[in-house]
């Protein structure tokens, strides 16, 4: 499990996180959600180890993140942020292949090739395979990157548990698309992964989300399942947006209305 | 694309023997295979060449155009190392200061060495050039690299400004050099400064190959974590790679081979940045076969211009500098072009 203690940030004399202490549960999908600016991203690069000009505790598997390495935290922990862009020409195997550098030291071996076979069908990204990366959609980028991610922690570990942390990974994806990477983070979703995903969408995330996590000006807003915590006082509070919640008639979940 | 083709590197192979034997043959004394094979045997039987075309192959033209190669294929290796540093494929050692840089520090050397002190020149022996060269070098690219770096990544117009200002800098040192020098001195700043092989010996050959053999093998080792750099400095970060400690020490390697190529053979524009991208064409850009094919098409390539060099004005010589600029400042015009650099107002990364 991943824990957060008392996340303190500040850049430029601005604090952009305060007190934020979270623990991530294997075995269930959390979606931080917030307005721009509260800290979702912050938060995100704090805990997959981006930054280190942080106070506070981030523990994986109850081990001091500053205890592990680099390298041997890319082996179990994959992050998927927004949008890189390549500034050469890279094929779509080559960049998806960039998931199992963790994995190897020179070469890739039979077991990398077939992780990236697997990936790639998994995505639909089998006509893309000998395409110039530079040339793709967004959409296409986004699939190629996805891919590249859940190559790199395609097995899980043989203790402890894997991570996957996805920045906004639905933007430029039309709805299938949408619906699909979330359905494959939830496919690996079992009792030795971490999932944890920031996201734009509220309605989305209460679809998918086991559990919710409200920032709001770098505090933590609120926290738990879906059905528990959404109401329409909450969400005013943090976007400022007054909302209707209803019944969804299809999955009896909650439902955001605009209003 | 040729990416696929298991015959590219054979074809490169192949080609780089041709060019090589070809210059070994021709220039202001053509020698004959049957020539190079006995003065090969009585090199290694111990005995002095037979003739003056032995002569020739062994003492001049073998570790020319040997030197030539090695210089060709550092070249290129920098360019594309620097271009995967800075993330951008307009990049090469005469942009970024490393040129001008080691020919300021050389040029110390050709005018100040009579008023070091003889202990510390006894001491350096033969190194004393390329360690200048190697320290101008270094600090001319670390200081437009940290001054063209914003806040996250390195973006081409300040970096072109920036090499600019340090180019002139360094330029207006080592003409400062040649002004008070004395006559042969000053001669041989101007001549570096172009590039020329006609000082070529096997001492040379023996330092250069050797750094450019270490250095080449380092470079292949971190060519997985040059790839993931290419996704950005999170990424390779997510992939479990320290960008800042592989930059300083790609840094420092590149800097370490040109400055010693440069201190021999003086400045070779252009070539870092016509190789790469040729092969980016070509191969596309994972560094595991972009550094190896440069190496081979770098030294096929400059081994190439200097036997134009040569002939050209036969027996006189052009300074090969003047012929790689001479094709590499369109290439480099033609990839401004392509990357919408001209059109750019300012300050945009492409």
């Amino acid at each position: 499990m991943l824990k957060t203690i008392n996340i303190n940030y500040t850049i430029a004399k601005k604090q952009i996180l305060k007190n934020i202490s979270v623990d991530f549960m294997p075995g269930e999908f959390a979606m931080i959600l917030g307005p721009n600016g509260s800290g979702k991203s912050s938060f995100l690069k704090i805990f997959s180890g981006e930054t280190s000009h942080f106070s506070g505790g981030v523990l994986y598997n109850n081990i001091p993140l500053k205890n592990i390495s680099k390298e041997a935290l890319a082996k179990y922990r994959a992050v998927m942020s927004q949008q890189p862009e390549l500034s050469f020409p890279l094929t779509v195997e080559e960049v998806v292949m960039m998931g199992r550098y963790p994995h190897f030291t020179f070469s890739p071996n039979k077991k990398d090739f077939s992780v990236c076979e697997e990936v790639i069908d998994l995505m639909n990204l089998h006509a893309f395979k000998d395409r110039n990366y530079m040339t793709l959609s967004g959409g296409e980028k986004q699939r190629v990157q996805y891919a590249r991610v859940l190559a790199q922690i395609w097995e899980k570990p043989s203790e402890g548990c894997r991570y996957l942390f996805l920045d906004e990974p639905l933007n430029n994806l039309d709805i299938n698309y949408q619906q699909e990477f979330l359905q494959i983070a939830k496919k690996l979703k079992d009792d030795n992964t971490v999932l944890v995903a920031v996201m734009h969408d509220i309605n989305l995330a209460i679809q998918h989300a086991d559990t919710l996590i409200f920032l709001k000006e770098g505090e933590l807003a609120a926290k738990g399942k879906p059905k528990e915590i959404l109401t329409a006082s909450l969400i005013e509070k943090v976007f400022g947006v007054r909302t209707t919640i209803i019944n969804n008639p299809v999955t009896n979940a909650p439902l955001l209305i605009y209003t | 694309m040729l990416r696929q083709n298991k015959f590219f590197f054979p074809v490169l192979i192949i080609l780089l023997l041709t060019v090589l034997i070809c210059a070994i043959a021709f220039g202001a004394v053509e020698i004959l295979p049957s020539e190079m094979y006995w003065a090969v045997v009585h090199f290694f039987q111990g005995k002095d060449p037979a003739n003056i075309y032995e002569g020739v192959f062994i003492q001049l033209r073998l570790p020319r155009v040997l030197l030539c190669a090695i210089t060709g294929a550092i070249l290129s290796v920098s360019g594309v190392l620097m271009q995967g540093l800075f993330r951008n494929p307009i990049v090469e050692p005469g942009l970024v200061g490393t040129s001008s840089g080691a020919a300021l520090g050389a040029s110390i050397v050709f005018v100040l060495a009579g008023t070091f002190s003889p202990a510390f020149k006894s001491y350096i022996g033969p190194f004393l050039l390329p360690l200048f060269a190697f320290l101008g070098a270094l600090a001319a690219t670390y200081t437009v690299y940290s001054l063209a770096k914003n806040a996250k990544q390195v973006s081409i117009m300040s970096l072109l400004l920036v090499g600019i200002a340090v180019n002139a800098v360094c330029l207006s040192g080592t003409g400062f050099m040649s002004y008070i020098a004395r006559d042969p001195q000053a001669r041989s700043i101007t001549f570096w400064n172009l590039g020329t092989f006609s000082g070529a010996s096997w001492l040379q050959v023996l330092i250069v190959g050797t750094v450019a053999a270490i250095i080449f093998l380092l470079s292949l080792r971190y060519s997985k974590q040059l790839n993931a750099l290419l996704l950005g400095e999170e990424e390779a970060t997510y992939l479990g790679i320290d960008p800042d400690k592989l930059k300083r020490k790609i840094m420092l390697l590149n800097t370490a081979m040109v400055s010693v190529a440069t201190a021999f053979v003086g400045v070779i524009s252009f070539m870092g940045l016509i190789v790469p991208h040729v092969l980016r064409l070509l191969i596309g850009s994972d560094n595991k076969k972009l550094l190896p094919a440069s190496m081979l098409l770098g030294a096929t390539l400059l081994t190439l211009a200097d036997m134009c060099a040569r002939l050209i004005l036969a027996p006189a010589e052009v300074p090969i500098g003047i012929i790689t600029s001479l094709i590499g400042a369109p290439v480099f015009i033609i990839l401004l072009k392509k990357f919408n650099i001209l059109q750019q107002k300012g300050g945009g990364n492409a």
